[in-house]
């Protein structure tokens, strides 16, 4: 169980990381607000009470880009003001996460479905430098395990041992053309990732206690982890919460200030 | 006699002992791309993927990050196809140095026909931005190019085939091509001599002044045996063995062409995108003369001995020998 001071302070932190990201899509009035609001727990969780100096995050899912960048203003990675030039001309936050723009991004994503191969590499490499303490973060999106790629990595992960990797699958239930289940069936997650041989937790994704508790017995997982984390899209926001329509669109002014104010 | 690919595996496997920083990872065909070798020597270091090459690159990504020199193997089709856009966003966008390694390349795969034959592989490598492209043509200029990709810090494309061929290069060179004296038989030719070759840069054979003949792969082999013939004929051509396609040896070509003015580029690969018209590019632009670009001619192969794939398409050395005196 966290403390309670510890819990305020992801609560308070979180809430600055919500802010943030509206401010990285209104004043580029373009991004991706549904899905960088429903995995911004679990970031702010993984960057302020997990990751080690090794440890490394592969935002999968890397359209939810401004959550990252977020979390990395919020941790004094990179300066607050930096913020407004997120899918600006030259900026170091492309619209989805370069490790070649910005050092601060452990891998370069955006193209979805790849990222636990690269996350599988990476764990890989840490076992034949016999590293066992580092792990590798992973955020999937839950319309992205369409992929099949995804599934190849899945079973390597396994094949491999790679209990290194504590994946989560922001479970949103939704993604551009509508649901999950309208879209592309991929129930039952848990069971699909247990007969692949990974260690599975279904989680609350905006519930401290229960992230943090989740990465805890990852850690001591012999299999690969892949945490489900039940999540809200445009979690935050009232206006924004479920509604597929806030995938990937920027607020006006007015939406922007209404949705500044719920967070304030 | 050595295919490329045989070059490789047993290269891969010495280098692997200087530098334990080398992974090798192949999707279910070590025995055909020869990494078994590598296999057989450091187990804990190779890792087969299964027969999953989308999730075999993005794994070879993530081994860079942890300070690994991944040589990711496996058919040139499945490489640069199945996986394509796998190596451009996960390897070449963020620069990462992986060696991506298409054996298999070109209609001399032979048998297997047109589903296993790459011949769109050196332009679809060549247009990814920080993509190296390089192609060498028998045991030595292999055994450098895989020894250049381990110590090249970035992506490299090596683009390797399957059948055994003559050996250029190096002590157990087998085609000698002498000149009409001395001199005209270049140092490289000679036996015993251990060529240097160099990133980037052709090797040139002969000065003739005739022709020059562009070569990239297998297709160096008949180049000089048309050079050979030629001479006899006293039709004095000079061959440009192209190990390295990107970056070309933009100064070597432009020099032929001012030299001898009339440029034929041959390649077991489509006409479009590959060798020819990389050549084409650098010509055009600054110094234009006719070109005939030899290779595939926008379709696909099919199954047959490797050779006479070749000569049913119209690119052995009597090929080369009629484009050069018509």
């Amino acid at each position: 169980m966290l403390s309670q001071e510890i819990i305020i302070n992801l609560t308070k932190t979180s809430k600055e990381v919500r802010k943030d990201i509206l401010i990285q899509i209104y004043e580029a009035q373009s991004g991706h607000p549904g899905g960088a609001l429903s995995c911004a727990d679990i970031l702010t969780t993984i960057y302020f009470n997990h990751k080690n100096e090794n440890d490394k995050v592969v935002l999968s899912k890397g359209h939810a880009s401004a959550a990252l960048y977020a979390v990395l203003a919020e941790k004094g990675e990179i300066p607050k003001e930096e913020l407004k030039t997120f899918r600006k001309y030259n900026t170091r936050l492309q619209g989805h996460p370069s490790s070649r723009k910005l050092d601060k991004v452990d891998v370069s994503s955006g193209s979805l479905g790849q990222g636990l191969s690269i996350a599988n590499g990476i764990a890989m490499g840490y076992k034949l430098n016999k590293d066992k303490d580092s792990k590798i973060y992973v955020i999937l999106g839950d319309g992205e395990i369409a992929e099949g790629q995804v599934w190849e990595a899945a079973m390597t992960s396994a094949h491999y041992k790679l209990n290194n990797v504590i994946a989560f699958l922001d479970n949103n239930g939704l993604q551009i053309d509508g649901t999950n289940d309208e879209v592309m069936k991929s129930k039952p997650l848990d069971k699909k990732f247990k007969a692949f041989g990974w260690n599975v937790q279904v989680i609350d994704g905006h519930d401290f206690n229960q992230i943090n508790e989740a990465i805890e017995k990852a850690k001591k997982s012999k299999k690969p982890n892949m945490i489900i984390a039940k999540t809200v899209k445009g979690k935050g926001v009232s206006f924004m919460e479920n509604q597929v329509s806030w995938h990937g669109k920027a607020p006006n002014e007015e939406q922007y200030e209404n949705a500044m104010k719920e967070l304030a | 006699m050595k295919a490329t690919r045989e070059a490789y595996g047993e290269e891969l496997a010495k280098l692997g002992k200087k530098n334990k920083n080398i992974v090798v990872l192949d999707a279910d065909l070590a025995g055909a791309t020869m990494t078994k070798h590598f296999k057989k020597e450091y187990p804990k270091r190779f890792f087969d993927m299964g027969i999953a090459e989308q999730d075999m690159m993005g794994t070879a990504a993530g081994l860079v990050i942890s300070g690994k020199v991944p040589f990711a193997s496996t058919f040139a089709i499945f490489a640069c196809g199945r996986a394509y856009e796998q190596v451009r966003n996960a390897i070449a966008y963020p620069k990462l140095n992986v060696k991506v390694v298409g054996t298999h390349a070109g209609l001399t795969v032979g048998e297997d026909g047109a589903s296993h034959q790459a011949i769109e592989d050196i332009s679809l490598m060549r247009t990814m931005p920080n993509m190296v492209v390089l192609s060498p043509c028998d045991e030595e200029e292999t055994k450098w190019a895989v020894d250049f990709a381990s110590k090249y810090e970035g992506p490299v494309y090596l683009r390797l085939t399957r059948p055994k061929v003559e050996n250029i290069y190096g002590e157990n060179a087998e085609i000698i091509v002498n000149g009409f004296d001395e001199k005209e038989t270049t140092k490289i030719q000679k036996r015993n001599i251990k060529p240097k070759f160099e990133f980037g840069k052709a090797v040139i054979h002969g000065s003739g002044k005739d022709a020059t003949i562009i070569a990239t792969g297998v297709e160096v082999q008949e180049a000089l045996k048309a050079r050979e013939s030629l001479l006899k004929e006293g039709i004095n051509v000079r061959v440009l063995d192209i190990h390295t396609i990107k970056p070309i040896d933009e100064e070597a070509i432009i020099k032929c062409a001012k030299e001898t003015n009339k440029i034929i580029t041959i390649e077991d690969h489509s006409v479009i995108g590959g060798l020819g018209s990389a050549v084409c590019e650098v010509l055009s632009e600054n110094y234009p003369v006719k070109v005939t670009r030899m290779g595939v001619k926008d379709k696909f192969g099919g199954s047959g001995k490797w050779h006479e794939l070749l000569e049913k398409e119209g690119l052995v050395a009597e090929d080369i020998i009629k484009v050069v005196k018509g």
